[in-house]
């Protein structure tokens, strides 16, 4: 009586199981296929971001909820956000640029990819068909955190070791191929003072953008906080022009001024 | 978690309603304690104590007009505040509200869905809960939006680290991923012997696990974006961030996403250090207050005990700059927490009786030492020192001396010349009040 309440609960299981896979399994070759087809870079990292998504489930279906989870954190909320980070700082307008240096590389793509997506069926198919799901092997009662966490740091630990650890040199080594040693320490008060000071510089501070300006012709050249011309404010392609007084004397224009 | 239909719905219903009402509330609830403690009424027009003012001003935003800038991507741009709002309310679905009930019958637990990892729901909620916001940035198609976005993601995904280890080291205590199981298991006090004497700690993480909870209490803020890490929106600095060409209901589900997060996070934090639903205090006290529908009461009231940590902070603290904020979080919270879970971990060694002695001595005692170099160790900013002798310049150029004393203020110094000004009238509106005498 129990085995066949047991039965008819597996059954259950298997049924809701299938109902899922067979809406998600499209959703996640929707994905592969938009990250191929689609135009806009994020677009394409969104749909991969929707495959992981679907395999995570089913991770959590095949019970293995601590995978799953984990799929999500690690691969869709860092590794897919660090590339969304990228792209966006690429620009939304910037293509790919369409021209080919190869020629017939298109075709050649095609078939060796129609190829290998038949060798991978081919071969996934027979290694995959006709095996059966089977219990989680180890001590009844353990769950599938401790299975993983024992399988980690007893049989695995050193292989994950090393992983972890060329994975540490590699961002390291990103890290250095970025970054630009400063020279020399902090520049102090005292270093800033004396460049202030140094011949050469104007020790009071530089006009802002507009502050003294009535004008924002380029002919206005900026005023000094004494009045005096900043000469950085004028154009070095206008030449400077005094007016001379016949030119600067009042034309009797308005008729005021008689 | 065996439950029938109906009420897995009547449940799922349930933690929505009481979501969304708890962020009616604490929207009124935080205008008002901020107001209280700025000397000022808050609102009160609105129902009583202005209790019904965050529902008005949330139908108002549903009623403004639905903006889509040109520039805008259409799909991701709907998308994004989508994501945000699913995120933060699929996140609550995991926290236990109390323990088994019967309602109707059944037995079941005061909980939506409780599994092996259900902590992990919640994180990985909130690492999705990253996308909405990002995504909300690029998708506007504006450059303050977009850099809005970036702060925001960079600092939830900085802060998701410490607050992921500080997640870690109540896995280590308890050695559980659920979070029922890891609320039953702060019920139990914790037995310490020292020297012969059995001393029994209160079970709740927070005593054992100190340093990781004012880690966790700290990221957690972060992780919200509130104050005084408001840094992504903050709103007297900032157009509001990645929300910039947002408005009416998308703009209102971002706001209810962050509102919703603060509760999740507080009633995450309630539910790993602060024993859950449990009573706060000993059983003996009243044998029935873990039992029932009670802890109903336990559990929302250390959430709304948080919830107000969250308003104190805010009216409290000034917000920090970026770069401190990014130091706190990478070189405080991070390398904190990793030193104290391998401390934790040698403790836990150290302290297990079934251990052979000369280990348990190695392992505390490392573990004490490690503590120990931290302290002393820890590096501190150079002490600023005066200079010797005052700085000549160089060249005979003028260089103000380093220890300048500014000079008094000649006019604060000027005495002011007794003058006869009280027969003339000072300004002008007193002359004509004497007009309108005449």
């Amino acid at each position: 009586m129990i085995e066949l309440a047991q039965a008819d609960l597996a059954q259950a299981a298997s049924a809701g199981e299938a109902v899922f896979f067979w809406i998600l399994a499209p959703i996640a070759v929707a994905g592969a296929v938009g990250l191929v087809l689609s135009r806009q870079a994020i677009h394409a990292a969104l749909s991969l971001a929707i495959t992981m998504m679907c395999l995570a489930v089913f991770y959590i279906m095949q019970s293995a909820p601590f995978l799953g989870f984990v799929q999500i954190m690690v691969y869709t909320g860092a590794i897919m956000m660090l590339f969304l980070f990228v792209l966006m700082l690429f620009g939304r307008d910037s293509k790919d640029s369409m021209f080919e240096t190869l020629r017939g590389q298109r075709l050649l793509a095609v078939v060796l990819g129609i190829g290998l997506a038949a060798l991978l069926t081919a071969g996934l198919g027979r290694a995959v068909s006709g095996l059966v799901v089977a219990e989680p092997s180890g001590p009844a009662g353990q769950g599938n955190v401790e299975r993983i966490a024992e399988a980690l740091f007893s049989t695995y630990l050193f292989p994950f070791e090393v992983v972890s650890g060329v994975l540490t040199v590699a961002a390291v080594g990103a890290l250095m191929f970025a970054h630009v040693a400063k020279k020399g320490g902090p520049r102090g008060q005292r270093e800033h003072s004396r460049e202030r000071f140094a011949p050469g510089n104007y020790p009071g501070p530089k006009p802002g953008p507009g502050v003294f300006a009535t004008s924002d012709s380029t002919a206005t050249p900026a005023l000094r906080p004494d009045g005096s011309i900043e000469p950085a404010s004028l154009s070095e392609y206008v030449p400077p022009r005094q007016l001379t007084a016949a030119e600067a004397a009042p034309k009797h224009t308005e008729g005021r001024d008689s | 978690m065996n439950d029938p239909l109906w009420l897995m719905l009547v449940k799922g219903v349930l933690v929505f309603v009481v979501l969304v009402l708890l962020v009616l509330f604490t929207i009124w609830y935080e205008r008002r304690v901020v107001a209280i403690m700025q000397v000022r009424p808050g609102p009160n027009r609105n129902g009583p104590f202005g209790l019904l003012q965050s529902l008005a001003d949330g139908l108002k935003l549903a009623f403004k007009e639905d903006l889509m800038p040109r520039t805008a991507d259409k799909i991701v741009f709907i998308a994004a505040p989508v994501i945000a709002v699913a995120c933060a309310f699929t996140a609550f679905s995991v926290i236990p509200f109390g323990p088994e009930v019967s309602v109707f019958g059944i037995e079941t637990e005061l909980q939506l869905t409780d599994f092996e990892v259900s902590v992990l729901v919640i994180l990985a909620c909130s690492a999705l809960g990253v996308y909405g916001i990002v995504l909300a940035g690029w998708a506007s198609g504006s450059a303050y939006s977009l850099l809005g976005a970036l702060r925001a993601a960079a600092q939830v995904i900085s802060y998701e680290i410490a607050l992921g280890l500080a997640v870690l080291a109540v896995f280590f205590q308890s050695q559980l991923m659920s979070t029922g199981a890891i609320v039953e298991a702060q019920a139990e006090g914790l037995p310490l012997n020292l020297g012969g004497a059995e001393i029994t700690l209160p079970g709740w993480y927070f005593i054992v696990l100190a340093p990781s909870f004012v880690i966790f209490v700290i990221a957690m803020v972060g992780e919200t974006n509130r104050a005084p890490f408001d840094l992504p929106e903050a709103e007297s600095e900032l157009v509001a961030g990645f929300a910039t060409e947002y408005s009416s209901l998308k703009y209102a589900s971002f706001f209810l996403a962050e509102y919703v997060n603060m509760v999740t996070m507080s009633a995450l934090a309630v539910t790993l250090f602060l024993g859950g639903w449990a009573a706060p205090f000993p059983d003996s006290w009243w044998p029935g207050a873990n039992e029932g529908f009670m802890p109903l009461v336990w559990f929302f009231g250390k959430v709304l005990a948080f919830l107000f940590f969250y308003v104190w902070l805010r009216g409290t603290l000034p917000r920090l700059r970026y770069d401190q904020f990014m130091n706190l979080g990478w070189k405080v919270l991070v390398p904190v927490s990793l030193v104290w879970l391998m401390v934790l971990a040698a403790m836990n060694i150290g302290l297990d009786t079934g251990n052979e002695l000369p280990t348990r001595i190695a392992f505390a005692g490392g573990a004490a030492i490690v503590v120990m170099a931290l302290i002393f160790f820890w590096p501190s900013r150079k002490p600023y020192e005066d200079p010797a002798e005052p700085d000549t310049g160089l060249g005979g150029f003028p260089v103000p001396p380093l220890d300048l004393a500014v000079p008094p203020n000649p006019r604060s110094l000027k005495q002011l010349e007794p003058a006869n000004t009280s027969a003339v009238p000072i300004n002008g509106s007193r002359s004509t009040d004497e007009k309108e005498e005449e």
